[in-house]
C-alpha cells in the first residue's frame, strides 16, 4: 500500500543512531520547557532554532529535534499546571482546572499518569490522522474564505466567552483588549501606522509571547507575593508513582473524545493546540452525566484536555504542511524552520519533497514513544526540578521569562512591555477577568481583520457576504448561541463555570 | 465604589481614547473597501458597550491586599521595571543577582538564602544560557574590561 511505502521511506530517512539520540534530547528538552512555567512550545521551539544551526544540523536532524521539542513541550505542559496549579504553557490551561485540584487531594501521580497516557493518546492518533487526511483535508480547507475565517474567529471568542467565564462582559471586554493590542504598529493592507503613537517599537506590533510570559509568569510574582506563599501553588507533594489502571479505563472515551475535538480544532488554521484543549474540555464537560466534579479535581477533565491539546498539537501540523498556513504560535515558529531549511510547504511538498514530510511523520512517531516513556515512569525526574523551593524557583522563572524575551527581542523596551502585562493580569485575576481571550486576541486580531477585510475587498464592501456561505452561517450561529445559551443556562446551574484554580 | 465599576469607567476611558486614537489613522489612497479604521472602530465601540455594563452590573467586590502587601506589590513592580531598564547596560550577572535576590527575599525574608540564591540563579542562568545555549548575554557592562 502506498501508505506503509511512504511510511517505510519515512523512517528510513528519520532513523538513524544520531537522529534518535537528537530525539531523545529534544523530548527531554522540550518537556523541561514545558513543565516550567512561562516556557512554552513557541519560545522553546524559537530559542532552539538558532542552536540547531549553529550546530550544523541538516534539515532533517533539525526537523527531528525541533518536532521532538514541540511535542515534548506540549506533553510537559501538563506537569506544572497539575503539581504548581500554573499552565506550563498556554494550551496546558484547561489542565489546570481539574488536574491541580487533583494534586490538591494527594492524586498527584493519577492525575500525571492518566494526562501522561491521554498526551499519547493524543498525539499518537493525531499523527496517523495527519498521515491519512493531510492531502484530503487540504480541499477541505480551501473551501474555506475569508467570510469564513473571520465567522471561525469569532467563533473562537465566543465560545471561550460563553463558557469560560461567568460574567460575559468581562470575558469580551478580554476578548477586545487582546484585539485592540493586536491592531498596534504597521497596518498590513496600507502600511499605515496605528496606536502607535510616534514609539518606534510598537511599529512592528506587540509580540504575542510577550504579552503571554507577561500575563501568566510576571503576573505570578505578584499574586505570589500578595499570597505570601501562604496559599502556595507550589510545593504540592507528590508521592510513589503507580499506574492507576481503573482510572486509565475510566477515562480512556475521554481521551478519543478530546483526541478527536482535539485533532479537529488543530486542523483549523489560527485555532491551534488551546481551542483543541478547551473544546476538549468543553466537550467532556457537556457528555458527562454529573458535571458537579468538574473544576475539583475530575479524571476525565484532565485525560480529555491534555488529549485535546496533543492531538491539536498534531493536527495543527496539516494546515502547516499543506497549505503553509500554520494552525498556532508553535507552528508558525516551526513554519519559520522550515522556511530556513528551504522547504516550502503547500501542497506540492507532499509530492515533491516527500522524504522530508514522511520523515517528518516518522520522526513525530518515535518522538511520541520516546515521550511516553520519559513521562510516566520518569516523571520523577522532572517533577524534582520542579521541587526547588518556591523563593528559588520563582525568581528563577522570572528571569528566565526575561532572558527569553531579552534573547527574543533584544530590547528593554518589550521587557518593560511584559511588566506592564504581568501587571495586567495581576488585576485581571484580582477582577475575575479572565487573559486567555487576551492572549487569543492578540494572537488571532492581525487574522481576523485580515480576513474580514479580504471578504470586503471581495464583496465590494457588501457587509452582507460574511453571511453568504452555508459555512459561515452555521459558524456564525454556533458563534452566536455559544455566546449567549450560557446566559440562560446559568439560571440552571447556579454554579461558576470555570473556577480559578489558583484562588483557594 | 466596587473595583469592577472603577475598571469599567478605565476601560471606558481607554475605549473612547482609542476611538479618537483610530479616527486619526491616516489612509492610503492604495487602499482596500474597509480601510484600517473600520476595524479598531469595532473594538473600541464594542469596548465601551462592555465596560460599561461593566458599571451598571459589576460583579461583587474583590477583596484587596492591605497596605503593607501593596507595598511589597509595589516593590516587586519597581524591581522587574528596574531589571527591565537595568540588563541592557549593566550587562547580565549584576542585575540578574540583585532581582533576583529581592525577589527571593520578598517571598521567603531570610537574608542568607536570598544573597545565595541570587547570585547562583545570576551566574547559574547565564552558564546555562550563554555558555551552553549560546544566547547574546553579556555578563559585565561593556565598558569593564
Amino acid at each position: 500500500m502506498d501508505l506503509f511505502s511512504n511510511l517505510a521511506l519515512g523512517f528510513a530517512t528519520a532513523v538513524t543512531p544520531y537522529t534518535l539520540m537528537l530525539a531523545v534530547i529534544g523530548c527531554f528538552i522540550g518537556t523541561i520547557i514545558g513543565a516550567l512555567p512561562g516556557l512554552g512550545p513557541s519560545n522553546g521551539v524559537a530559542l532552539l532554532i538558532p542552536i540547531s544551526f549553529s550546530m550544523g544540523l541538516d534539515a532533517m536532524a533539525a526537523l527531528v529535534l525541533l518536532t521532538s521539542v514541540y511535542y515534548g513541550a506540549m506533553y510537559g505542559g501538563r506537569i506544572s499546571s497539575i503539581l504548581l496549579g500554573i499552565p506550563g504553557d498556554e494550551p496546558a490551561m484547561m489542565t489546570v482546572l481539574d488536574g491541580y485540584p487533583m494534586a490538591k487531594q494527594g492524586r498527584a501521580s493519577d492525575a500525571l499518569v492518566i494526562s501522561g497516557v491521554a498526551s499519547f493518546v493524543g498525539a499518537f492518533l493525531a499523527t496517523i490522522g495527519l498521515m491519512l487526511l493531510a492531502p484530503v483535508l487540504s480541499r477541505v480547507a480551501y473551501q474555506f474564505g475569508p467570510a469564513e475565517y473571520f465567522a471561525l474567529y469569532l467563533l473562537a471568542f465566543c465560545t471561550l466567552g460563553g463558557v469560560g467565564s461567568n460574567n460575559q462582559a468581562k470575558s469580551a471586554l478580554a476578548a477586545l483588549i487582546g484585539l485592540g493590542i493586536a491592531m498596534v504598529g504597521l497596518d498590513q493592507t496600507t502600511g499605515m501606522e496605528r496606536f502607535t503613537f510616534g514609539e518606534l517599537h510598537l511599529m512592528d506590533g506587540v509580540d504575542f509571547l510577550v504579552a503571554i510570559v507577561g500575563l501568566f509568569a510576571v503576573s505570578e510574582v505578584f499574586v505570589f507575593i500578595e499570597s505570601h506563599g501562604k496559599n502556595s501553588a507550589i510545593g504540592v507533594k507528590l508521592g510513589k508513582v503507580t499506574v492507576p489502571w481503573g482510572a486509565l479505563k475510566r477515562t480512556s472515551g475521554a481521551m478519543l473524545r478530546g483526541s478527536g475535538v482535539g485533532f479537529i480544532a488543530g486542523i483549523l488554521p489560527g485555532a491551534g493546540a488551546s481551542l483543541g484543549s478547551f473544546l476538549a474540555y468543553v466537550l467532556e464537560k457537556g457528555v458527562a452525566k454529573d458535571k458537579s466534579t468538574f473544576g475539583k479535581g475530575d479524571e476525565r477533565g484532565v485525560a480529555a484536555p491534555e488529549a485535546g491539546n496533543n492531538a491539536a498539537a498534531g493536527g495543527a501540523l496539516i494546515p502547516m504542511l499543506t497549505l503553509g498556513v500554520p494552525g498556532s504560535g508553535t507552528t508558525a515558529v516551526l513554519l519559520a524552520l522550515l522556511l530556513t531549511l528551504n522547504i516550502t510547504p503547500g501542497p506540492l511538498l507532499f509530492t515533491e519533497r516527500a522524504d522530508v514530510v514522511w520523515g517528518l511523520i516518522a520522526a513525530l512517531l518515535i518522538a511520541n514513544v520516546v515521550l511516553l516513556i520519559m513521562n510516566v515512569p520518569m516523571v520523577k525526574i522532572f517533577v524534582k526540578i520542579l521541587m526547588v523551593p518556591s523563593y528559588v524557583l520563582l525568581p528563577g522563572v522570572t528571569m528566565i521569562a526575561f532572558v527569553g524575551i531579552f534573547s527574543l527581542t533584544g530590547s528593554g523596551f518589550d521587557m518593560q512591555m511584559m511588566v506592564a502585562f504581568g501587571v495586567l493580569g495581576y488585576v485581571c485575576r484580582k477582577l475575575d477577568i479572565p487573559t486567555v481571550p487576551i492572549i487569543l486576541g492578540i494572537l488571532l486580531g492581525n487574522a481576523m481583520e485580515d480576513n474580514l477585510r479580504r471578504a470586503m475587498v471581495l464583496s465590494n464592501g457588501d457587509w452582507g457576504y460574511l453571511f453568504q456561505s452555508g459555512i459561515s452561517i452555521g459558524l456564525w450561529t454556533a458563534a452566536i448561541l455559544g455566546f449567549v445559551a450560557p446566559l440562560f443556562l446559568r439560571g440552571f446551574l447556579k454554579k461558576p463555570a470555570l473556577p480559578e484554580a489558583n484562588q483557594d | 465604589m466596587s473595583a469592577d465599576r472603577i475598571f469599567g469607567l478605565v476601560m471606558a476611558l481607554v475605549a473612547l481614547g482609542y476611538l479618537l486614537s483610530a479616527y486619526q489613522i491616516q489612509t492610503s489612497f492604495l487602499s482596500d473597501p474597509m480601510g484600517p479604521r473600520i476595524f479598531p472602530y469595532l473594538i473600541g465601540g464594542f469596548t465601551l458597550i462592555c465596560a460599561l455594563i461593566l458599571v451598571v452590573r459589576p460583579d461583587a467586590n474583590a477583596v484587596w491586599p492591605g497596605l503593607a502587601t501593596l507595598l511589597q506589590l509595589a516593590i516587586a513592580l519597581a524591581v522587574l521595571l528596574g531589571y527591565a531598564s537595568a540588563v541592557r547596560p549593566l550587562g547580565f550577572i549584576i542585575p540578574t543577582a540583585v532581582a533576583a535576590g529581592v525577589l527571593s527575599w520578598q517571598i521567603n525574608p531570610k537574608p542568607l538564602p536570598a544573597v545565595l540564591t541570587g547570585v547562583g540563579l545570576s551566574v547559574g542562568l547565564f552558564v546555562l544560557f550563554k555558555m551552553v545555549l549560546g544566547l547574546g548575554l553579556h555578563a559585565f557592562p561593556r565598558d569593564w574590561f
